[in-house]
């Protein structure tokens, strides 16, 4: 198992974010977290990235402790790729200056040979006309690709993805959502936390979701999203039905 | 294609009403600059304040020694400038450090900027250029160097608290995305949060720039002579005030490049901020 979630608890002030939460993906697995707002999605991602820190619990990368406070944090963040919802662009930096940063300052790679991986990259995804443009001129849909792609050119074992479709005008969610089909495709191991019922069903392998800082009920996506044992999550499915989003 | 009778009248419309407020603005300059002439010029002692402050002969005679202090004002303000902007830059970056190894150096960063904000330059001129000799040090620099020395400690000061505005300023989602990526707290602070700190703070930090251009002259009060000190010496030498407005026009024409940088550089964030909106 490539990341095994077990038993994390995550407190902020008098609210329990995540509470005893159990949670496994196997390599080149693309696991799909879905629940209401302030279920403890996003939170989980950030645990496991170690921008939070747990409260209580395990998480094991590789069979590692991550959460161990001896573990250097900057040596795991190297292996898992996070995207975000609001694609946190470095918006002084060219969208080549962007995705080499990582390469060229973490892993010491030679520039040139950085910007050839970028720049093959961006015209996989057919941005080869952005690699010099600034991340301001660029749509929110062209942005979030250029995010996945400075994630991708570090080749971590692990892509987390954020929301990352949450913010976009409903024409350029498609062109994101391709790009994570294709990566599905080539076998990389993800974590998504989507509102997008459609999209979980068509390429996630499991479908957790999550209510009052559990997994509350999780497994392939046609009988999580089709056939749902917990009434909790009839209804959380039945309000996304109402809402014309399944 | 030629616009529709509609829109010729628009345009039309609103030529009229631009020609009608330059007519306005002009009328109103007019009326304004003469009512101050006629009152300056009409009052009682104009005659005697026209020759008091206004004697070209004497402005004359003392503009080589005022240009002669203005150069000491000029390299002073290059050097106390570069050096109290990289100061502050230090002083901001290690108040953000954080973990207990650091705990010295923040503790000595907070109080440094707390003191010297609130000390006045001149008590700083005074203990630097008269207490530091005072120690009988081997090597102890001359008064000039001492005096730029208060100079950028105390300008450090308020440039630290710009910096660290701006730092404080770069959003916490910037940092995320910079450790998410593997990059360390120092590679973070060096790539991605200060660059767009300074650029951020550009405006506020070319102000205080030109706010240390008028106070570099403070050294005088230890003995170098600048531009305001060598007006000093003319006006006592001849009881005419000229001299001073001599060295108060050229303190005016030395800011003015200073401050067409400053504004365009202001404008140039405001717009760049606004390009995504």
């Amino acid at each position: 198992m490539l990341l095994s979630i077990s038993g994390v608890r995550k407190v902020f002030g008098a609210s329990v974010v995540l509470e005893d939460l159990d949670l496994g993906v196997e390599e080149h697995q693309v696991v799909a977290l879905i629940g209401a707002s302030g279920s403890g999605k996003s939170t989980l991602l950030r645990c496991v990235n170690l921008l939070t820190e747990v409260d209580d619990g395990v998480i094991r990368l590789d069979g590692e402790d991550i959460t161990d406070p001896r573990v250097n944090a900057d040596r795991v963040r190297q292996k898992i790729g996070m995207v975000f919802q609001s694609y946190n662009l470095f918006p002084h930096m060219t969208v080549l200056d962007n995705i080499t940063l990582a390469p060229t300052r973490v892993h010491r790679r030679t520039s040139k040979e950085a910007r050839e991986q970028a720049r093959e990259w961006l015209s996989r995804v057919g941005l080869s006309d952005k690699t010099d443009s600034y991340p301001d001129g660029l749509s929110g849909g062209q942005q979030q690709r250029v995010a996945i792609v400075r994630a991708l050119v570090n080749s971590p074992r692990l892509l987390l993805l954020d929301e990352v479709t949450s913010a976009l005008d409903p024409e350029l969610v498609g062109e994101v959502l391709t790009m994570i089909r294709d990566l599905k495709t080539d076998g990389m191991t993800m974590v998504l936390a989507t509102h997008e019922m459609g999209f979980a069903r068509q390429v996630a392998d499991k479908v957790a979701f999550l209510d009052g800082g559990r997994v509350l009920e999780e497994g392939p996506p046609e009988r999580v999203l089709g056939d749902p044992t917990e009434a909790r999550t009839r209804q959380f499915l039945a309000r996304i039905i109402e809402a014309g989003r399944l | 294609m030629t616009p529709s009778a509609l829109q010729q009248g628009r345009i039309a419309y609103r030529r009229r009403r631009a020609v009608r407020s330059v007519l306005l603005a002009a009328l109103s300059t007019a009326v304004t600059g003469t009512l101050l002439v006629v009152a300056v010029t009409g009052s009682p002692g104009w005659d005697r304040v026209k020759d008091a402050f206004f004697n070209l002969e004497l402005g004359a005679d003392a503009v080589p020694a005022i240009l002669d202090g203005l150069w000491l004002n000029i390299r002073l303000l290059v050097v106390c400038a570069v050096a109290a902007l990289a100061l502050g830059l230090v002083v901001a970056v290690l108040r953000t450090l954080r973990g207990p190894v650091f705990f010295p150096a923040r503790a000595l960063a907070t109080t440094y900027t707390y003191t010297f904000r609130g000390v006045p330059l001149i008590i700083v001129i005074y203990l630097f250029a008269f207490g530091i000799p005072g120690l009988r040090l081997q090597g102890t620099p001359g008064v000039l160097v001492l005096g730029g020395a208060a100079l950028v400690v105390t300008y450090g000061a308020y440039l630290a608290e710009v910096f660290r505005a701006g730092i404080e300023s770069v959003h916490p989602s910037q940092l995320a995305a910079a450790r998410s990526l593997g990059l360390t707290y120092r590679q973070t602070m060096r790539h991605v949060v200060l660059p767009q700190a300074v650029r951020r703070v550009a405006p506020p930090l070319l102000n205080d720039t030109v706010a240390l251009q008028k106070d570099v002259g403070l050294v005088s009060l230890a003995g170098p002579i600048d531009a305001v000190r060598a007006a000093q010496i003319s006006t006592a030498e001849t009881f005419n005030y000229t001299p001073y407005i001599v060295a108060a026009v050229l303190f005016v024409l030395l800011a003015l490049p200073l401050i067409a940088v400053t504004d365009g550089v202001t404008m140039r964030a405001a717009r760049r901020q606004n390009a995504g909106t």
